[in-house]
C-alpha cells in the first residue's frame, strides 16, 4: 500500500472561518473511490479530527455529502480570531493537517 | 388553481463592494431584466479590528468606483440598489462613510435617487436592558453574557434581517444603505417584498451573496438569480463563466458551519431537499428549498473590544547552525527577553505578553504542522502586546538586541541576523477581539434599527 493522503485523492482541500468563532473545512474528492475512503468513519471521524487539530471530539461536526463527493468538517475556533496567538486570521491554511492524513483503511 | 406566476431577478455584481467587477457584467444583468441590485459591503472575516475601530477594510476610492457603476445602472434601469453591512463592520460610521460617497457620486453624475440609511449600532444600555429582561442568549460556543462584557465593547451592532430593508424599499427608497445585515438579507428583501416564496428567496440569496463564487470562474464578476414561485435559476453575468449544479451546490459549504441549515433572524433556511439541475451548460435551476419561520424572531449581536496595544518586530535567520537549532534559540530568546524586561522595565509576565512566530518553520500551524522538511530561512516575528502602546514598544525595543545578535546556547560568538527594515519596531495600535456571539429576542423585527430617508435632490 502506498502512503497516499486525503489530499492526493482530492481536487481541492480548503479551510476558512465560518464566522469569528468557528472554522470549517472541506475535502472535494475526485471520484467515488476517493469519496468512499474520505467518507469512511474509519479514516475521518470526530476523534481523528480532534487529535489533528487539538480540539474536543464532542465539538466536531462532520457532514458527508455523496452527491458532491464532499466531506465537510466544522469545529469551534481553538484560538480567538485576531487574538495575540492567532496566526491565521481567515483560518485559510488550516486544511493542511487534514490533507496530509493517510487515506488508508486499517487492516 | 394554477400556480402564481411572475419572477424577480436579483443582480449580485460582486461578493464585496469595492472588490471590483467589469462594468459590462452589470450591463449584461440589466439586459437580462434585473429588478434589483444587491451587494454586500461588510464581513467579520478579516478580524475584529474593523468593527472595533469603526473603520473600513476597503479603500474609499474602490468603493466609490463600484458605487458609481451601480448607481448609474440603478438609475438607468429604474431599479433599487441595496447595500448591506456598509463600511465592513456595519457601524454607524460605516453607514455614514458609504452615504457620503453615494452623495458625492449622485451629485457628480446628476442622478435623482432617494437614499435611505439604516443604522444598526446598539447602545450598551439597550443590550444590558434586554439582558436583564432575559432576552439575550449565547450561541455555541459562547457562554452567558454579562454586563461588564457589554460595557467593554467599543462598538456593538445588531445584524438585521430583511425587514428593515424591505420597510425602506416600501417607503420608496431607490438606494438602501444598511448597517450590519445578514449577507442574505441584502438580496432577500426585494424579492420577499414582491411576494416570492421564502424558501427559494433565502436559498437564492445565500447563493448570490458572494457574487461569482458559485460559478466555475469566481474572478469574472457577479451572477443573476431569477426567483419564481417554484424555485430559482442562477447564471453568471460573464458570458464565459458557467454555473454548474456542483458549483452552485458547493457554495452552500462556503463559510458555513452546517451546509444544510442556516439561521436567519426570521427563521431557518433548509436546503436538505434542494435539487440542483442544469438548464443548459451555464444556467442552473434549484427547487425544493424550504424556510421554516421561527417561533421567536432574533437578531444576532456582534461586538468588539480593545485587548491592548501591539508592537511588531521582524528579523530573519539564514545561518544554518541557528536554523538547525531553532528550538534551542527560541527557548533562549524567551528566557533572556523575560529576564531583561524585568531588569529594565520592572514588568512581570502579567503586564505584557508576546508571541514569537517562526515564519518558514512553524508559524502558521505550530504544533499541528505535519511537515518535517528543514527550512532554508526563517522569518522571526515578535509580536508584543501590553496595556499601552508605549509599554509594548518598550518591550519590543528591549528585545531588539536579541532580534539582532542572539546566538544559540552552543555558539561562541554573536551572529548578526537580518532585520527586514529599520527601525525594527512597528506600532500596530489598538488591537481588538470579538466579545459577543449572542442573539437578542426582538419584540418587532425593526425595533433595533433606525432608518432615515433623504429625498432625491430637486433637479433644475
Amino acid at each position: 500500500m502506498t502512503d497516499q493522503t486525503l489530499g492526493d485523492l482530492a481536487l481541492e482541500v480548503r479551510s476558512k472561518n465560518a464566522g469569528p468563532f468557528w472554522v470549517t473545512m472541506e475535502l472535494f474528492l475526485r471520484d467515488d473511490a476517493g469519496y468512499a475512503l474520505a467518507a469512511s468513519p474509519e479514516i475521518v471521524n470526530e476523534q481523528v479530527v480532534a487529535s489533528l487539530y487539538d480540539v474536543r471530539a464532542e465539538d466536531v461536526q462532520i457532514f458527508r455529502i455523496p452527491s458532491l463527493h464532499v466531506v465537510k468538517i466544522s469545529f469551534p475556533r481553538p484560538v480567538p480570531q485576531g487574538g495575540l496567538r492567532d496566526r491565521d486570521i481567515h483560518a485559510g491554511q488550516h486544511h493542511v493537517p487534514l490533507a496530509a492524513l493517510a487515506a488508508v483503511l486499517p487492516g | 388553481m394554477s400556480a402564481p406566476t411572475g419572477a424577480v431577478r436579483v443582480l449580485s455584481p460582486t461578493g464585496m463592494l469595492g472588490a471590483g467587477f467589469a462594468e459590462s457584467t452589470v450591463d449584461r444583468g440589466l439586459e437580462l431584466g434585473a429588478d434589483v441590485i444587491s451587494v454586500d459591503a461588510g464581513s467579520t472575516d478579516s478580524g475584529p479590528h474593523y468593527l472595533g475601530s469603526g473603520t473600513a477594510k476597503t479603500t474609499a476610492a474602490a468603493v466609490a468606483r463600484d458605487l458609481r457603476i451601480l448607481l448609474r445602472a440603478a438609475a438607468r434601469a429604474k431599479i433599487p440598489l441595496v447595500v448591506g453591512s456598509c463600511g465592513t463592520g456595519g457601524t454607524d460610521s460605516g453607514v455614514e462613510q458609504v452615504a457620503r460617497i453615494v452623495d458625492e457620486v449622485l451629485r457628480e453624475e446628476d442622478l435623482g435617487l432617494s437614499v435611505a440609511t439604516i443604522r444598526s449600532e446598539q447602545s450598551a444600555e439597550f443590550v444590558k436592558q434586554r439582558l436583564r429582561e432575559g432576552a439575550v442568549h449565547p450561541l455555541a460556543p459562547a457562554t452567558a453574557l454579562d454586563e461588564a462584557t457589554v460595557d467593554s465593547c467599543t462598538h456593538v451592532v445588531g445584524m438585521m434581517g430583511h425587514e428593515p430593508i424591505e420597510a425602506a424599499l416600501r417607503a420608496g427608497a431607490d438606494v438602501v444603505l444598511a448597517g450590519r445585515a445578514t449577507d442574505t438579507a441584502v438580496a432577500a428583501a426585494f424579492p420577499l417584498m414582491k411576494g416570492m416564496p421564502a424558501g427559494p428567496v433565502w436559498h437564492a440569496a445565500k447563493i448570490v451573496e458572494c457574487g461569482g463564487q458559485c460559478t466555475t470562474n469566481p474572478r469574472t464578476g457577479g451572477v443573476l438569480a431569477t426567483i419564481d414561485h417554484s424555485g430559482f435559476t442562477i447564471e453568471p453575468l460573464d458570458p464565459d463563466a458557467a454555473c454548474t449544479p456542483i458549483s452552485v451546490a458547493a457554495h452552500m459549504l462556503y463559510e458555513t458551519v452546517n451546509p444544510f441549515r442556516m439561521r436567519e433572524p426570521a427563521g431557518e433556511l433548509d436546503v436538505t431537499g434542494a435539487v440542483y439541475t442544469a438548464v443548459d451548460d451555464r444556467v442552473v435551476r434549484v427547487e425544493g428549498s424550504r424556510f421554516h419561520p421561527a417561533d421567536q424572531h432574533t437578531v444576532k449581536l456582534e461586538g468588539a473590544r480593545i485587548t491592548g496595544y501591539e508592537t511588531m518586530s521582524f528579523t530573519a535567520i539564514r545561518d544554518e547552525h541557528i536554523i538547525a537549532n531553532i528550538e534551542a534559540w527560541t527557548e533562549l530568546f524567551t528566557e533572556v527577553l523575560t529576564g531583561r524586561v524585568e531588569q529594565t522595565l520592572g514588568l512581570d509576565g502579567t503586564e505584557y505578553s508576546f508571541d514569537l512566530r517562526r515564519y518558514g518553520y512553524d508559524a502558521v500551524l505550530g504544533g499541528l504542522d505535519p511537515a518535517v522538511r528543514p527550512p532554508r530561512e526563517i522569518g522571526v516575528m515578535l509580536l508584543v502586546r501590553a496595556r499601552t502602546q508605549e509599554l509594548a514598544t518598550a518591550v519590543a525595543k528591549v528585545a531588539n538586541p536579541l532580534m539582532l545578535h542572539l546566538p544559540t546556547p552552543d555558539m561562541a560568538y554573536l551572529p548578526s541576523l537580518a532585520f527586514a527594515y529599520s527601525p525594527a519596531e512597528t506600532e500596530r495600535g489598538a488591537v481588538y477581539e470579538f466579545a459577543l456571539h449572542h442573539v437578542v429576542d426582538t419584540r418587532t423585527p425593526t425595533e433595533m434599527f433606525r432608518t432615515d430617508h433623504r429625498k432625491a435632490p430637486a433637479r433644475d
